[in-house]
């Protein structure tokens, strides 16, 4: 579908600097009409500051962006959106309060300057393109009772009831299940063939590649790959947006005597997961696989008592945990570290050394008044053992980096020596050496006699840190797979996507 | 070829769109229940002099309550609107008095509001282009506004009004005597209200503006991002509810027949418990004026009518208090649990 | 000279100033030792209603019922003591009257405490709610005015100096001291604002969350009931209604004593600086014959500027 005129957006030599540091460094690309692409790269690899410049939020240091073949001048969120350029973010931008039609139709009923809500106008513009995507929402319900996936659907209606002729989508799979992706692309082959052109950026892209004609990746803000989509595979692809190929050595076997630890038996959460059986041993790292929405995060949150489980029991060295109470779960040595660093896991404003001494209060302390000493050495010792690089302990948390932040939350639970961790996407958000140094703090957790679950959506990451890993589908365990090289990515992408 | 499946859940939701949780839904059964108990133990309870009551002493606070629900709505709160409605009424009472004692209350009315508006915008100045917090910077001027208004305009109440307020006071819609031998009346403010109820209702639902301001309070960063003016937005919304407040002050004293500066301040919790009693969220985006006008309707049955049903009227504010505790409790817990168990 | 740049560095400097302005404007009056104690008799009440507030504030919380606490366990104690039929001047019964206001508090802050953790109420609005409660039921004991005819050792507290020193102010020295050594060095201190700066990171960190909040509140009760028992004290009866404007004044001191609204920060110095700031005003003022309503409309003022003044310098740091 790639038409020969002008392309609908060019971008050449674009660069972005910050003070001393430099977002985009001198990056070149094209989109046409009817085109998708892929934008690859790590976090931090300057994706985000070229869909700001793209938009017009930010203005480049250098470069110049061409619309439809003619040179901008300084591009405006307003330009950019006359130009048809519309970017989808990854929490979609949507008003929860408000109605489906009025989410999609309210930026399209602005661009035509009226005052007036025209009721009928805007339902109808918003079933126009609610069929046109092939959808059928009832457009009166609220937006925040739509499911992540319909969420999305809303949001891609928005843009198009905006004349959108680009649609960018920032990290458009994570919240989806196999088949709601295999949905999107349907409708993104649609939209192509409608000749609306579609960036997906994102750092997981395999899914996408099918739909895709070219593939651009960036790494520290520059453009280090660029090519046909035929090109290009998950592993290529890794190792074009990471700079290294990280084939890690996995664990080695689990000795046969080690002693069962965590013991689930028919744990159910009705309307999460069901019927969940599990073992831990001292010493192993137990992997579970599985998208998001299969329940793999509800589980997690249940061992550790976040949330409580209609039935079933967990069990730590044969001692019954009460369910539904994290006080208890943590007090009989079951530590997690949440998905979400910057929400759950961190008290950004406060200092690096509260942060890890948060869940050490008590035991330092003799009728409530605090060894203030003996917390913060103990903190402070914690901080060399794994190795962040805090110039100051006192400092905010905010001021680290994600690897080293996400070191902070180990640290913590470190410190109250649980017998079991339970991991959620450990290295979400943290640079390629950091993750590295992550599993290798993974490994010696297990080493040191821990039971540890590590759960991921990033397959490769499972494969080299976990003896076993089971593979969780709709709230189920549906297969069980050993670590150490026995299966491959593509196995185990396959057994997740049945 | 529709390839999504309808929205098994939206579909089931819409099906039960009858909510028997919904504050307005609770709060009209609060106020069945009430009168039912009233009409119980005073026959003459439902009549047409207590309806008429309750519809003059709604006035006042009903025109607080619709301001005071647009800003909830937006997700900020206002606490400074009696101190606005004070000093509107005051000094337009005392510019009148002193400058133009033969104008018309329509003059009236303008000046106040007008006044409204500009302290208003004051409020708007700090919340909109400086960013503080609504609550700090309202709690400042409801301080600011009285302080001003008793230092620089005057302190004394003014009984000897404007002939145009005066004129004003005397303005009834009805008047009559029931069956019993019982006199009513009905002043033409009540339809102000009615008057600032449709427009609020036709701004909040059937402009762009209206929509903005759901859209800011629901999800303000997304507001910015498709190209809301968050800001002209905010200044739009101090200014139309320090315009209300104006207009809601001026009526107070014209209906009193007595302007006193320290009047009205005060009354702004009761207010905001009337709003969120009717189902406005303090973390902004949700809030509707039927559910405003019938959680004024229940403040002001209790605050009038409390005796009827054999409660002494000096535990008024304990039943208010309960009321909300009731009234925002039942709503919260609700969502707790549904997080808890969500989790 | 770093700690100039931190709000509570700013407030020591105004204080100061504002200190200095006074003095030097009425020289005379302001200094003299009359006016001096009558400010260190009239601001611990209210400062201490303030310190209230300000603990609730860094939880990201705030307590709006501190004066209706304070006025319903001053109405329970005055009630009972003035029941006292026994002659002498009461100090048996002053002493339990007033721990049985402590108790009203304490019960009232945990009631609230309940509302907050357990019922998961916004705290603005369950304290709202318990404030017109608390005051009501006041209103229900007394039927309206006030409780008169206590016994002479009542007004011990709110009267008397120790060493020269007003025994109110020695009540809210010691409270804040020991508040602020709470904060600082205990267990519960750390996670009261561990939890203001991210309640969700509190629970998954596994802090007893309801916990901390249930033994906030009741401090916060408690607190109320001691500015109440000075109230009663100084006014020699109590009322439902007295001290109506000390919730505004208790809420502006905590905020310009740079405790955030949201959470997460605040020192108890900063508190009592801001309460010094107002206290030299106000007395200052007075002396040069500034009625109280002007003072209310510099309040105001003041309470915007400072928090203007923080957000500016926040937002340039960041």
């Amino acid at each position: 579908m790639t038409d020969s005129t002008a392309p609908l957006v060019t971008l050449e030599g674009v660069t972005k600097r910050y003070a001393a540091i430099t977002a985009l460094d001198s990056v070149d690309m094209t989109i046409r009409a009817g085109e998708a692409v892929c934008l690859a790269g790590e976090n931090g690899s300057g994706k985000s500051t070229l869909i700001k410049v793209l938009v017009g939020v930010e203005q480049p240091s250098d470069g110049r962006i061409l619309f439809d073949g003619v040179a901008q001048s300084r591009i405006t969120p307003t330009d950019a959106t006359r130009a048809g350029v519309q970017v989808i973010f990854q929490d979609f931008s949507l008003f929860p309060n408000l109605s489906v039609w009025e989410n999609i139709a309210v930026t399209a009923e602005r661009a035509t300057g009226t005052k007036l809500v025209h009721r009928a106008r805007a339902r109808e513009r918003a079933r126009e393109v609610l069929a046109r995507v092939g959808v059928t929402l009832d457009l009166d319900a609220r937006v925040e009772t739509l499911s992540v996936a319909h969420k999305q659907l809303v949001a891609i209606c928005r843009a198009l009831a905006s004349d959108a002729r680009l649609i960018i989508m920032d990290e458009p799979t994570t919240a989806l299940t196999e088949r709601e992706v295999a949905r999107l692309l349907d409708l993104i082959r649609r939209l192509k063939a409608d000749g609306v052109a579609v960036l997906f950026v994102s750092h997981k892209l395999a899914e996408v590649l099918e739909v895709c004609e070219h593939v651009v990746v960036l790494r520290n803000g520059a453009k280090v790959a660029d090519g046909p989509a035929e090109d290009f595979d998950s592993a290529s692809l890794t190792r074009a947006m990471t700079g290294r190929d990280v084939a890690e050595t996995p664990p080695g076997a689990l000795d046969p005597s080690a002693p069962e630890l965590l013991v689930v038996d028919g744990l159910t959460k009705d309307g999460a997961f069901r019927d969940v059986s599990l073992t831990l041993r001292a010493g192993e790292v137990l992997g579970v696989a599985g998208l998001l929405g299969s329940g793999r995060t509800s589980l997690a949150k249940a061992l550790f008592g976040l949330a409580k489980p209609d039935r079933g029991t967990v069990k730590l060295d044969g001692h019954d945990i009460p369910l539904g109470d994290p006080i208890a779960a943590s007090g009989q040595g079951i530590g997690y570290v949440p998905e979400d660093r910057l929400t759950e896991g961190l008290f950004l404003e406060q200092s690096i050394a509260r942060n890890i001494a948060v869940g050490r209060f008590d035991e330092h302390a003799s009728g409530g008044v605090l060894n203030l000493r003996a917390l913060w050495d103990e903190a402070g010792d914690w901080l060399k053992r794994l190795s962040v690089k805090a110039p100051d302990p006192q400092a905010p948390v905010r001021s680290l980096s994600g690897g080293n932040q996400q070191r902070v939350v180990l640290a913590r639970w470190m410190a109250r020596q649980p017998r079991v961790l339970i991991l959620n996407g450990p290295s979400v958000g943290v640079d390629v050496g950091s993750k590295a140094e992550i599993h290798g703090i993974i490994a010696d957790l297990a080493a040191r006699g821990l039971g540890v679950i590590v759960i991921s959506d990033d397959l490769p990451e499972l494969l080299g840190t976990c003896h076993r890993i089971l593979v969780m589908k709709a709230g189920v365990i549906t297969d069980e797979v050993q670590g150490g090289g026995g299966v491959t990515e593509d196995d185990l992408s396959h057994r997740l996507a049945s | 070829m529709g390839f999504y499946p309808i929205a098994h859940g939206c579909k089931a939701r819409a099906m039960k769109s009858f909510d028997w949780t919904r504050n307005e839904v609770l709060v009209f059964g609060v106020i069945l229940a009430f009168c039912a108990l009233a009409a119980a133990s005073d026959p003459n309870f439902l009549s047409i002099p207590t309806l008429t009551d309750l519809m003059r002493n709604s006035i006042v606070l009903g025109i607080f309550a619709v301001g005071a629900m647009v800003v909830l709505v937006s997700g900020g709160i206002d606490v400074s609107f009696t101190a606005v409605a004070a000093f509107a009424m005051y000094a337009t009472t005392v510019l009148l008095r002193d400058v133009a004692p033969e104008m018309g209350w329509p003059v009236a009315f303008l000046v106040a509001i007008a006044i409204g508006a500009a302290l208003g915008a004051f409020n708007g100045v700090f919340i909109a282009l400086f960013g503080l917090p609504t609550l700090i910077v309202t709690l400042g001027t409801l301080s600011l506004f009285r302080g001003a208004l008793l230092t620089f305009i005057g302190t004394a109440q003014i009984s000897n009004l404007p002939s145009g307020m005066r004129d004003f006071s005397r303005w009834m819609m009805l008047r009559g005597t029931d069956a019993d031998g019982n006199f009513y009346s009905l002043h033409w403010a009540f339809v102000f209200l009615v008057v600032v109820v449709i427009f609020t209702w036709f701004i909040l639902n059937r402009t762009m503006l209206g929509r903005a301001i759901y859209a800011i309070g629901g999800a303000p960063e997304s507001a910015r991002r498709i190209g809301i003016d968050v800001k002209k937005t905010q200044m739009f919304i101090y200014v139309y509810v320090g315009a209300l407040a104006g207009l809601a002050g001026i009526m107070h004293g014209s209906l009193a027949r007595i302007s006193n500066p320290q009047d009205l301040v005060g009354l702004e919790l009761s207010v905001i418990a009337a709003v969120v009693l009717g189902g406005a969220r303090l973390t902004g985006g949700i809030g509707t004026l039927t559910g405003t006008l019938l959680g004024v309707a229940l403040i002001v049955l209790v605050r009038n009518s409390l005796i009827v049903i054999g409660v002494p009227s000096v535990w008024q504010s304990v039943v208010i208090g309960a009321l909300i505790l009731l009234g925002t409790g039942l709503p919260a817990y609700q969502s707790l649990r549904a997080q808890r168990r969500a989790a | 000279m770093t700690w100039l740049r931190t709000p509570e560095g700013r407030l020591a400097v105004i204080a100061v100033a504002v200190f200095i302005l006074m003095a030097m404007v009425n020289p005379e009056r302001f200094l003299s030792v009359q006016n001096l104690t009558s400010m260190a008799f009239q601001f611990p009440e209210f400062a201490i209603l303030a310190l209230a507030v300000a603990v609730a504030m860094l939880t990201g919380g705030i307590d709006l019922s501190v004066v209706g606490t304070a006025n319903l366990s001053a109405v329970i104690a005055a009630t009972v003591m003035a029941n006292y039929t026994g002659g002498g001047d009461g100090v048996g019964i002053v002493i339990a009257a007033s721990g049985l206001a402590l108790v009203v508090g304490l019960v009232a802050g945990l009631f609230n405490g309940v509302l907050v953790a357990t019922f998961g109420l916004p705290p603005i609005l369950a304290t709202l709610g318990t404030g017109l409660i608390y005051t009501g039921l006041a209103l229900v004991i007394t039927g309206g005015p006030a409780v008169l005819g206590l016994p002479p050792a009542a007004a011990w507290i709110g009267n008397s100096t120790v060493l020269g020193v007003p025994a109110p102010l020695i009540v809210f020295g010691l409270l804040a001291a020991g508040i602020g050594w709470l904060m600082m060095r205990t267990s519960f201190g750390l996670k009261t604002r561990m939890f203001g700066a991210n309640p969700l990171a509190a629970r998954y960190a596994a802090m007893d969350t309801g916990k901390v909040l249930l033994k906030l509140y009741a401090l916060c009760g408690t607190l109320s009931a001691v500015a109440g028992l000075i109230i009663m004290s100084r006014a020699n009866s109590a009322k439902a209604d007295y001290g109506s404007s000390y919730l505004l004044l208790a809420v502006l001191i905590a905020v310009l004593g740079g405790v955030n609204p949201y959470g997460g920060y605040g020192r108890i110095i900063g508190v009592v600086l801001a309460v010094l700031s107002m206290q030299f005003l106000s007395s200052g003022l007075n002396l040069m014959g500034v009625t109280n309503f002007a003072r209310e409309m510099i309040w105001g003022a003041l309470l915007i500027t400072v928090m203007l003044i923080n957000t500016l310098a926040s937002r340039r740091t960041l």
